[in-house]
């Protein structure tokens, strides 16, 4: 009997399907994200379009306000350790890596969103206010159609329901427990981000662009995460995390159709790396890394930040737990393989970092870089390295976020300045914006006193902790390179003399000074005090299986 | 009562915070602030001295610890305070004249502007100074040894408007360093000998050292003390110090942190006791000082310079009796107390002098003061009598009981330190009684200044004449009153320890002649300064003379010796950093620089070269990590 008869055969012998058992409770914070979303997609189709985008920004932050709420109340019930369990018949976890990364993409989708909604940077049309997103998506670059829709001050404000939905798949990418859901969750997060990237309002087709290449590589990478899981089905028998585990230590029953593929190692070595290649595509790790720039540099900056901050936050939560649940007995497979990414990544993303001209794209290359330090923490396979890479992913997703914020600002006739000739002499025009920006700049290189070192410390501490000094040695010259390009910017905007006809900094509204203030508060107390945080990340950093 | 300990340094301090925080509100009354912190700092330090006389003799030094500074593993520094008998001589001191500065500063500094900064610097002196004597460690006490550096710094440098101010700032504070560098040193011997740096376990551990690490230990120490009380060779900033206004120059470089130099070798009797050839060192470098300070005096026209080096060589007469042990220890804190009295006085009176001169130095410039500046006069003639050592006054028996214990010590040795502090006493009186003639008696040299202002001289304010009548007293009688039934002598036994000297002379033969030998001086001064009247510009006098007016070649051969090689070494440095270290970190950046320039060519910005990468990335990822299972 092949094996396609046995399990018909045994399909046959269970005829009802039973109703799933879904825990609510627990789940309430992807619920109340998913149903902010659908209630944003009624008020866009319902509501007329000048009350728009005040609406959606006020469901937006009722939805993510409401759910890192539920996050922080979960996390007091003792949801992160105690009480953490597997949720909806085994297809979701909730424990102290989920609750602690989802209250992070919260907060930071929170500030992102604040970025979306501001309205003064741009000139105003007709006295509409208009913000950084496309008049009309659907409009030809350049044509008519589009002139008529910027003429009447139209705005996108599908943006606001379309992050929701990014930001539900990413509350759930780092919860899920099994490969499909995961593969889903990776689905529900990306396909949004592919719109948003193609909805700058200035520079058009250079943000379609990067939208197609993004949808491109990304559903490209994709079809590798979902090989993968096809193979580790055949080899396992399941797909999940847990169960995935037991068979690699050899403590599950074989199923007996599978008794052939269970044997076989290649299936099981071939799967994990090519779920490896799907999660290292979306965190950015060399050689997975080519779109990274191109999108940051085309997507509208708001949404860059968002992207840089929280999609990396997401992915590297489900490459903790499925390296951590699903194959912590593999560790002497994966960890050199890793060992190669992470050096690449580091090296690889400081060196061509160096030569960037553009602040956009030189803070891709930086996100290249951090990659491959918070790899390094993942390597460490113990909880001290799930701590480190918790908190370094907290540290980081503020800093990004407040440093994109800052892009925003400086602006000339044909929108942002992000040509980094334009930034010299800055801090003698906007002493103020110039010293955020420093702070932040020194934060990624991980300067004493600033979120980014301590981030920096804990993960190279874990790593050397589990093994990995020279990881550590090459992370330590990597920020060397790193720190280079980081002051560069410091000295040009400091000590060069500001261009004639330089880019002026616009005053912006409450709501983008409050993501910078944020951000700067986050990156130095994080830097002062770090001491709670770190705590709580090391309760955090247990994963339940 | 012992919790009164840590208030007499907190109160000057919080002045000195409370000052330089304050702003321009303060401006009006700061200095009253500053002055009554001072007076009830040293109203703390009175009523813990009455309250130490009123216990026996075995229980008068306390302990009062305040917080542990810097616990980690075995090593462990406390903030904690130690008032014994030795230390509370000094908070008397410090407080009581640093009080009547403070006072006379008042009128002094009226008229600047930054008066209000200057009273904070005063306070912060104040504190740091208690710090130093107070400490019950060597941590402790580097921190006011330190603190009391960066007053003085800031002090000298005070009207930092004058390039010589500025310079001489910068000149106190790098000599200093090397001193600092001794004691600094010092600490670490004592940790690495000992695990500890308090006081009472070093000293009782000392007996079981080596004595090479001892003599280590103590020349360590001897340099420290070198640097802060301006002894050879590290004596070349005191005399640019007087750049200070003269409040400071009489409290810091007079009476006060100079003699910090002292403090440090008497505190640490137990350790030099024990170390002979270091004391040979201490007594060589104060023997050399007191004669070196005496010549550099004589030859000085400017007033404060003249009484500079008066300073340091009443600190060598210190120095040396410290360096004889037991025999002078007490003795050389008699003569810093009595000096401290006197000389602070004769620098107020200056002070007093340049105040109604229009801030004139040159004596050559003065004359016949006495008429317009009779209480100025009559305080500076008794500080005068007592620095000369005339019978009877402070300076008469604390000078004549270092001579004693100069000759006590024994052999050619106890000659040889014999006649140098007679020959010292001698020229003392010289160039005292030089000052005094040039500057109150004679005809009148009067200069306008260089605005043209004639000088009107007049007696100061009450303020300034208050404090310098009440260290007359000192002058007049601290000595007489310590020597009355060896009552200091007694009090400060039981921390220095004493041995009663066997001179070769009876007392009564020292004190004459030394009386003979300032008569001598005081005669000699007449000749030449009082007989006939004083020419306006300097004569080119002899070579010693000419020697003596550079302050002996001092800082031509430090120039020489030290400033010449050292640039030369930082020339050679700079070439090797510039041609070796900076070509190999400029090529290291050129080498990155270039390799990101071809990775950049990868980034082509077509998709299906980016697919290709990926691709090209998981097949090495695939194929890695099934080697790493077969390998």
């Amino acid at each position: 009997m092949s094996p396609i008869h046995a399990l018909a055969a045994a399909g046959g012998n269970s005829p009802s399907i039973p109703a799933p058992h879904v825990e609510y409770g627990q789940l309430s914070p992807m619920l109340v994200v998913f149903g902010a979303a659908l209630v944003g997609i009624l008020a866009e189709a319902f509501l007329p379009r000048r009350l728009r985008a005040a609406t959606q920004l006020g469901i937006s932050l009722a939805g993510l306000v409401g759910g890192f709420v539920a996050v922080v109340v979960l996390a007091a019930q003792g949801h992160a350790t105690t009480r953490a369990g597997l949720l909806a018949m085994g297809s979701v976890a909730i424990d102290g890596p989920a609750l602690f990364l989802q209250g992070v993409i919260l907060l930071t989708a929170v500030l992102a969103v604040l970025t979306y909604a501001e309205g003064r940077l741009e000139p105003r049309i007709n006295g509409h206010r208009i913000d950084a997103f496309a008049a009309q998506a659907a409009a030809v670059p350049g044509g008519e159609q589009e002139r008529t829709a910027t003429r009447e001050g139209l705005r996108t404000t599908e943006i606001y329901p379309l992050t929701l939905f990014a930001v539900g798949g990413m509350l759930l990418f780092p919860a899920s427990n099994d490969l499909l859901t995961m593969f889903v969750a990776l689905e529900v997060l990306s396909l949004p981000l592919y719109l948003m990237c193609a909805l700058a309002r200035r520079r058009r087709l250079l943000s379609q662009e990067a939208a197609v290449k993004y949808f491109l590589l990304g559903a490209f990478a994709s079809a590798f995460f979902l090989f993968g899981t096809a193979l580790l089905y055949g080899y396992a028998g399941t797909v999940r995390l847990g169960e995935i585990a037991d068979v690699v230590a050899g403590t599950a029953p074989v199923t007996p159709a599978l008794a052939v593929t269970t044997q076989n190692d290649a299936l099981l070595l071939i799967g994990l790396a090519m779920l490896a290649v799907g999660l290292l595509f979306k965190v950015g790790a060399v050689p997975f890394h080519s779109w990274t720039p191109d999108v940051y540099q085309g997507a509208p900056t708001p949404v860059s930040g968002f992207m840089a901050a929280a999609t990396k936050t997401a992915a590297f939560g489900a490459m903790l737990r499925l390296f951590y649940v699903a194959f912590p007995g593999l560790r002497w497979d994966w960890r050199p393989v890793m060992w190669g990414v992470a050096i690449l990544t580091m090296v690889v993303g400081s060196i061509l970092a160096v030569t960037q001209q553009d602040v956009k794209r030189l803070l891709a290359y930086s996100s290249v870089a951090h990659a491959g330090f918070i790899l390094t923490g993942l390597i460490a396979t113990d909880r001290r390295g799930v701590a480190a890479v918790l908190f370094y992913l907290l540290a980081y997703s503020f800093v990004t976020l407040g440093a994109f914020a800052v892009v925003t600002l400086v602006r000339d006739s044909k929108g942002e300045a992000t040509h980094l000739s334009n930034w010299a002499g800055l801090g003698r025009r906007s002493p103020l914006l110039a010293a955020v920006f420093a702070l932040f700049l020194l934060a990624f290189a991980g300067i004493p006193l600033t979120s980014g070192f301590t981030g920096k410390f804990a993960v190279f501490q874990a790593a050397a902790g589990g093994g990995a000094t020279p990881l550590v040695i090459v992370g330590v010259l990597s920020s060397a390179i790193a720190a280079f390009f980081y002051i560069r910017v410091i000295v040009l905007m400091f000590f060069s003399d500001p261009q004639p006809a330089g880019p002026a900094v616009a005053v912006p509204s409450a709501l983008t000074a409050t993501t910078i203030a944020f951000g700067v508060l986050v990156t130095l107390g994080l830097g002062l005090l770090p001491q709670y945080f770190l705590d709580l990340a090391s309760k955090a950093s247990l994963f339940i299986r | 009562m012992n919790s009164l300990i840590p208030l007499l340094v907190a109160a000057p301090l919080a002045g000195a915070a409370l000052l330089l925080l304050g702003g321009r509100a303060l401006d009006r009354f700061g200095h009253w602030i500053a002055t009554a912190l001072a007076a009830l700092s040293c109203a703390f330090g009175l009523v813990l001295f009455f309250d130490m006389l009123g216990r026996d003799t075995e229980h008068r030094a306390v302990t009062e610890r305040l917080f542990s500074w810097i616990p980690v593993g075995g090593f462990r520094a406390d903030v904690s305070f130690q008032l014994d008998q030795l230390s509370i001589v000094f908070v008397l001191l410090i407080t009581g004249v640093g009080t009547l500065i403070h006072l006379y500063s008042v009128g002094y500094m009226a008229h600047d502007e930054r008066r209000r900064r200057f009273f904070a610097y005063l306070n912060l002196f104040l504190a740091a100074m208690l710090i130093l004597v107070l400490a019950d460690n060597y941590l402790l006490l580097y921190v006011g040894w330190e603190g009391v550096g960066l007053a003085s710094y800031l002090l000298i440098g005070f009207w930092q408007h004058k390039p010589s101010a500025a310079t001489a700032a910068k000149k106190a504070f790098i000599v200093n360093r090397v001193g600092d560098m001794g004691l600094s040193i010092a600490i670490m011997l004592m940790f690495a000998e000992f695990g500890s740096f308090a006081f009472r376990p070093v000293f009782s551990a000392a007996g079981d050292a080596s004595e090479g690490k001892l003599t280590a230990i103590a020349l360590m120490l001897l340099l420290a003390a070198c640097g802060k009380s301006a002894q050879v060779p590290l004596q070349s900033w005191l005399g640019d110090a007087m750049e200070g206004p003269t409040p400071v120059s009489a409290l810091i470089h007079a009476a006060t942190m100079v003699t910090a130099g002292v403090y440090l070798i008497t505190r640490s009797a137990s350790i030099f006791n024990l170390a002979p050839d270091a004391q040979t060192a201490v007594v060589v470098v104060g023997a050399v000082t007191l004669l070196f300070g005496a010549i550099v005096g004589c030859a000085k026209d400017d007033i404060k310079k003249a009484l500079a080096g008066s300073t340091m060589s009443q600190i060598g007469y210190m120095i040396m009796a410290a360096g004889l042990g037991p025999i002078g220890y007490a003795f050389a804190i008699m003569h810093l107390v009595t000096h401290g009295f006197f000389k602070a006085g004769l620098f107020l009176g200056a002070g007093s002098v340049m105040h109604g001169m229009n801030d004139e130095v040159n004596m050559r410039h003065y004359g016949g003061l006495r008429k317009y500046m009779p209480w100025t006069f009559a305080t500076f003639m008794a500080g005068y009598l007592a620095i000369i050592g005339f019978p009877f006054l402070s300076g008469f028996f604390s000078k004549d009981k270092i001579i004693e214990a100069a000759l006590a010590k024994g052999g050619t040795e106890g000659w040889i330190l014999g006649t140098c502090a007679l020959v010292g006493a001698a020229v003392t009186a010289f160039y005292m009684t030089r000052v005094v003639l040039l500057t109150f008696f004679g005809e009148k040299r009067w200069q306008p200044d260089a605005e043209g202002h004639r000088p009107h001289p007049h007696e100061s304010p009450r303020t300034m004449v208050i404090p310098m009548v009440v260290l007359t007293f000192g002058s007049l009688f601290a000595g007489g009153l310590f020597s009355l039934g060896d009552s200091f002598l007694h009090f400060l036994e039981p921390v220095t320890g004493h041995e009663e000297g066997h001179a070769p002379l009876s007392a009564f033969a020292v004190s004459a002649i030394a009386t003979v030998c300032m008569a001598a001086g005081v005669g000699l001064a007449w000749l030449k300064y009082g007989r006939k009247p004083v020419p306006v510009q300097a004569p080119r006098g002899s070579l010693l003379t000419r020697a003596a007016r550079r302050d002996l070649l001092q800082d031509d051969f430090n120039h020489a010796v030290l400033v010449r090689p050292g640039s030369a070494l930082a020339a050679t440095l700079v070439f090797f950093d510039s041609k070796g270290l900076d070509g190999f970190v400029n090529g290291l950046a050129a080498a990155i620089g270039g390799l990101s320039g071809r990775l950049r060519r990868i980034q082509t910005g077509y998709v299906r070269t980016y697919a290709l990468s990926m691709f090209g990335g998981t097949l090495v990822l695939v194929a890695s990590t099934l080697l790493m299972r077969s390998v």
